[in-house]
C-alpha cells in the first residue's frame, strides 16, 4: 500500500523539535497512526546537521525519508537548518516539512523562499494536532512519492 | 476570495476528471488550466491572453508536456524569486525514480502519481484538497 515500505524498510522521519512535549506527543501521534515509521529526534539544530551529515555520534544515523522542522531551535535556527538541507546537493531531495507554533506571514514567506516542501502550525488543541500528524502520514508517507533511500554521495 | 488552483495538463481527459473531483472537493476552488508548458509560463507572468490572471495558490503540474517541459516549467517556477513561493506539486503518470529526484532536486513540493483507476484518482484530488488547501499555511497572495 505504500511507496517506501515496499522494501519491508521503516520509514525514516526525523523530527527536529527542542520541546519535550511537542517531541512526545509527535510521538505517540505517529506511532498510533503507522507502525512502519521510526521518528528519530533531534533537539536542536546543530544536533539536526549532525544527524544529517552522520557525525559524531550519529556517525552510523539513516538517511531520513522525511524531516519534520521546528522554526525556534536553539543553537541553530530552524530557517539555518532548512537553508543548509536545500542548499546540499544530496539532502535537498529530502522533503522538509516546517511544523511550528508561528504563523505569521513572514516565516511563512521566507520558508517557502528557502525552498520548505510545505509549512504547518501546531495547533495548540491536543485532538486537533494528533489529526495533523495523522495527515501528514496520509499525504506525505502513503500518497506523496518520496526519493527512494540511497546512501548520500 | 476563491481559491486560485493552476493546473498544468495535456490530457483533456484528465484535466475533466480533476475539475470534477475538485468541483467535489471544495466549491471554492478555482481551477485555471494551461495545456503546455509555454501556457503555462505566460499564465504565470501575466502575458499575452493572460494579462489579467490571478496568481495562483497552487499549482499542480504534469511532466510531460508540448512545448515546454514540465522540469522546465518547475525549473523557471522555482528560479524566479516571486514565483518560488507558489507551492508545485508534480502530477504525473511517471514513477520514474530519475523523474522523482530530478523533481525534488528542481525543488518541486511535492511529487504525485496519477493513479489508472478513476476512484483512486478521485481520491487523490481529494486528498491534494484536504492536506494542500486545508491544512498547509501558504503564502498570501502578493
Amino acid at each position: 500500500m505504500n511507496t517506501i515500505g515496499k522494501n519491508g524498510l521503516a520509514i525514516e522521519v526525523l523530527l527536529v523539535e527542542d520541546s519535550p512535549g511537542d517531541v512526545r506527543l509527535t510521538q505517540e501521534a505517529f506511532r498510533g497512526t503507522n507502525s512502519s515509521i521510526h521518528l528519530h529526534v533531534a533537539a536542536d539544530g546543530v544536533e539536526a546537521m549532525a544527524f544529517l551529515t552522520r557525525r559524531g555520534a550519529h556517525a552510523g544515523a539513516s538517511r531520513p525519508d522525511l524531516i519534520l522542522l521546528d522554526l525556534n531551535l536553539p543553537k541553530m535556527d530552524g530557517r539555518e537548518v532548512l537553508a543548509h538541507i536545500k542548499e546540499d546537493a544530496s539532502l535537498k531531495t529530502i522533503p522538509t516539512v516546517i511544523l511550528t507554533t508561528s504563523d505569521a506571514e513572514v516565516d511563512i514567506v521566507k520558508s517557502y523562499q528557502l525552498h520548505a516542501n510545505c509549512y504547518l502550525t501546531k495547533p495548540a488543541q491536543l485532538d486537533a494536532f494528533e489529526s495533523l500528524v495523522k495527515s501528514i502520514n496520509d499525504f506525505w508517507l502513503t500518497k506523496a512519492k518520496l526519493p527512494q533511500q540511497t546512501a548520500p554521495a | 476570495m476563491p481559491i486560485e488552483v493552476l493546473l498544468v495538463e495535456d490530457s483533456p481527459g484528465d484535466v475533466r476528471l480533476t475539475k470534477e473531483a475538485f468541483r467535489d472537493a471544495n466549491s471554492s476552488i478555482h481551477l485555471n488550466v494551461a495545456a503546455d508548458g509555454v501556457e503555462a509560463m505566460a499564465f504565470l507572468s501575466h502575458k499575452g491572453a493572460h494579462v489579467s490572471s490571478p496568481r495562483p495558490d497552487l499549482i499542480l503540474l504534469d511532466l510531460n508536456l508540448p512545448k515546454m517541459d514540465g522540469r522546465e516549467v518547475l525549473a523557471r517556477i522555482k528560479q524566479d524569486p516571486s514565483l518560488k513561493l507558489i507551492p508545485t506539486v508534480i502530477l504525473t503518470t511517471s514513477d520514474a525514480e530519475a523523474d522523482i529526484v530530478k523533481s525534488y532536486e528542481l525543488q518541486a513540493n511535492c511529487y504525485l502519481t496519477k493513479p489508472v483507476q478513476l476512484d483512486a484518482f478521485e481520491a487523490l484530488v481529494k486528498s491534494i484538497n484536504d492536506f494542500w488547501l486545508t491544512k498547509v499555511k501558504l503564502p498570501r497572495q502578493r
